[in-house]
């Protein structure tokens, strides 16, 4: 009897097995022991809060009381309150900033990729700034920037006289341009890496090709460099447009939370969240900022669509007379 | 003509050089005047040119200083802490969805995709204003288990560049192994696991320096200054918005870039690929 019920629990456990190892049944078990808990982490920290915060917009509340709804005042609040809106304006510093170190990266990475001496310390140089902790980058450049101190110095070494030079983080006509310009140095060799990896995995003989064909540096950049690294660029555009509205480091630390009208939309954002506890209108913010993140990628796909489309009957074009001119030799 | 030509060629290239060396210096110059102040004492700072040579390179008070006072020991182990979980726990979660997004077809696996695809447009402090609410609730603030999960949990990029990888690698691997009897399981941890290495070097690579160098969440959910440190806060919370000894300073930040500036030297050639890796879609 006993024996019995035994065999027949073996024979059970033999089929849970057998039920457990069939294919389809194996396959969810995999696919949700495998994918269930960074399915569940992003739903809660990204989608949840993303959620919530459209939620918490419309209300006037603290982190620990919620004081009424108030609808769309928030908003209204975020354009009408001049502290809140200029801050906009700082975010356009940073976008030029974003606009010439692209395009020194782009010249860098350029012209790294053909044969140079010393490529590799010039590229390190450019490049470690990205690796600086974003903290002790801001006390590096509260130094450099302090009145008589390393760019005082520096400039006066090249006959500039110290009474010239402007109060580089306290003058308000400048103060934002030295900040940009830390960000500027920690990313424009980061970006040079990026472009240059995309610089590289074009073909090496279509340049051959082009310059056979008369093509000259200038042709070679235009029609083989960037249409292989349309991807890489539009897609550093847009990150450095997200990037000079949520700028955080730099006015965090040199400019002490953004003193002498250098604070961010960010710092602006956090300042409003956690000094004044307005946990309403911060994410009525961040709502927008978000808008404006989503708005800036449907305009970059459709830009990116357009520059594919041209690139591709370009490298074409090019495919085509690589062919020619292969053909022509044999 | 042929004489020209090279003029102009030789004019080219000495800019082209010029730019090179310009470019660099000015990369260098911030950093490098950081060491020359780092080794002056308080009186030799304030009497010499910034730009002056250090008279003692021997001189390392400042750098002791900073050390004993700020707690970046503490620093420095938490960091490294919370380096070795968050990177062993995103490069498991990374491949195992990886391998289920890139392997199975089933219902739901565009969906996911697409929400890891949209949920990289958002930078994550931005999300803070409400996560924090979130992290309250679940009594996680202040709690080193609470930025743990936070810093594995938004972690996108590496999910990417583990399935870019799996895409390269051949569906025959997995296919004979099942014949000889493999579970899905085995599959993924004997025989696909030890293959991705290279894209698990760059998930490293990417999240290490992204951990050691983060501040603002660990300014914001470790608050407990002498309870929890990291090597930004460390930092931030020594050197602070009012201290004006730049010797200091200087030693402080010298001591916190400089690890991650040797491993730089010695793994430029991963760092450099690991960047062009992670950057394909971040």
């Amino acid at each position: 009897m006993s024996s019995n019920s035994g065999a027949a629990a073996l024979k059970e456990s033999g089929s849970f097995r057998a039920w457990l190892i069939k294919p389809n049944v194996q396959k969810w078990l995999v696919i949700i022991t495998f994918a269930i808990v960074p399915v569940i982490l992003l739903l809660l920290f990204i989608y949840y809060p993303i959620g919530k915060m459209v939620e918490f917009s419309l209300y006037n509340m603290s982190y620990t009381k919620v004081k009424g709804f108030v609808g769309l005042k928030n908003y209204i609040d975020i354009f009408a309150k001049p502290e809140l809106f200029q801050t906009f304006r700082v975010s356009l510093y940073y976008m030029v900033g974003a606009i010439v170190q692209i395009a020194l990266a782009l010249y860098f990475a350029t012209i790294l990729s053909f044969k140079t001496k010393f490529t590799g310390v010039y590229k390190a140089a450019m490049f470690f700034p990205y690796l600086v902790n974003g903290i002790a980058l801001g006390f590096i450049f509260k130094f450099f920037y302090t009145r008589g101190y390393v760019l005082d110095t520096v400039l006066t070494a090249f006959g500039i006289p110290l009474e010239s030079l402007p109060y580089w983080l306290r003058d308000q006509s400048i103060n934002n341009w030295s900040l940009v310009a830390t960000s500027l140095w920690k990313y424009m060799g980061q970006n040079m890496v990026l472009f240059s990896g995309a610089i590289m995995s074009v073909d090496p003989t279509l340049y051959e090709a082009a310059s056979i064909d008369g093509a000259n540096k200038w042709h070679q950049f235009r029609y083989i460099i960037l249409p292989s690294i349309s991807t890489v660029l539009t897609l550093n555009v847009i990150l450095s447009i997200t990037g000079s509205l949520s700028a955080f480091e730099p006015p965090y630390v040199i400019t002490s939370m953004g003193g002498n009208g250098t604070a961010t939309y960010f710092i602006k954002m956090h300042e409003t969240a956690h000094t004044l506890h307005k946990v309403g209108l911060a994410s009525a913010m961040a709502v927008v900022l978000i808008t404006i993140i989503i708005l800036c990628t449907i305009i970059q796909k459709l830009v990116f669509k357009y520059a594919f489309r041209n690139s591709g009957t370009d490298s074409a074009k090019t495919k085509m007379k690589r062919k020619q001119f292969s053909k022509g030799v044999n | 003509m042929g004489v020209e030509k090279s003029a102009r060629d030789y004019i080219l290239k000495f800019f082209k050089h010029l730019s090179l060396i310009v470019a660099s210096a000015l990369c260098v110059l911030p950093v490098v005047s950081c060491v020359f102040a780092a080794f002056k004492t308080k009186e030799e700072f304030a009497a010499t040119s910034k730009m002056a040579l250090p008279q003692d390179w021997g001189h390392l008070d400042n750098f002791i200083n900073f050390w004993n006072d700020s707690g970046i020991g503490l620093g420095f182990l938490t960091s490294i802490f919370v380096m070795i979980v968050v990177i062993t726990l995103s490069v498991m979660m990374g491949s195992m969805l990886a391998y289920v997004l890139n392997r199975f077809k089933f219902r739901g696996n565009a969906l996911i995709r697409n929400l890891f695809l949209y949920a990289a447009l958002f930078p994550t402090i931005l999300l803070q204003v409400t996560v924090y609410k979130l992290m309250i609730q679940m009594h996680l603030v202040d709690s080193l288990i609470g930025y743990i999960i936070l810093q594995t949990g938004t972690d996108v990029i590496a999910i990417y560049i583990l399935l870019q990888y799996f895409e390269n690698l051949s569906v025959s691997l997995d296919e004979s192994a099942v014949l000889e009897g493999c579970t899905y399981f085995g599959v993924f941890f004997k025989i696909l696991l030890p293959l991705l290495r290279p894209a698990i070097v760059t998930c490293m690579i990417l999240k290490g320096v992204g951990i050691y160098n983060e501040y603002y969440n660990a300014s914001l959910y470790l608050q407990s200054k002498n309870k929890y440190k990291t090597v930004s806060t460390a930092l931030y919370n020594y050197l602070g918005p009012t201290k004006s000894q730049y010797e200091i300073i200087c030693a402080g930040v010298l001591i916190c870039i400089v690890p991650i500036l040797i491993i730089f030297l010695v793994f430029q050639k991963q760092v450099y690929s690991g960047m062009t890796n992670g950057a394909v879609k971040g």
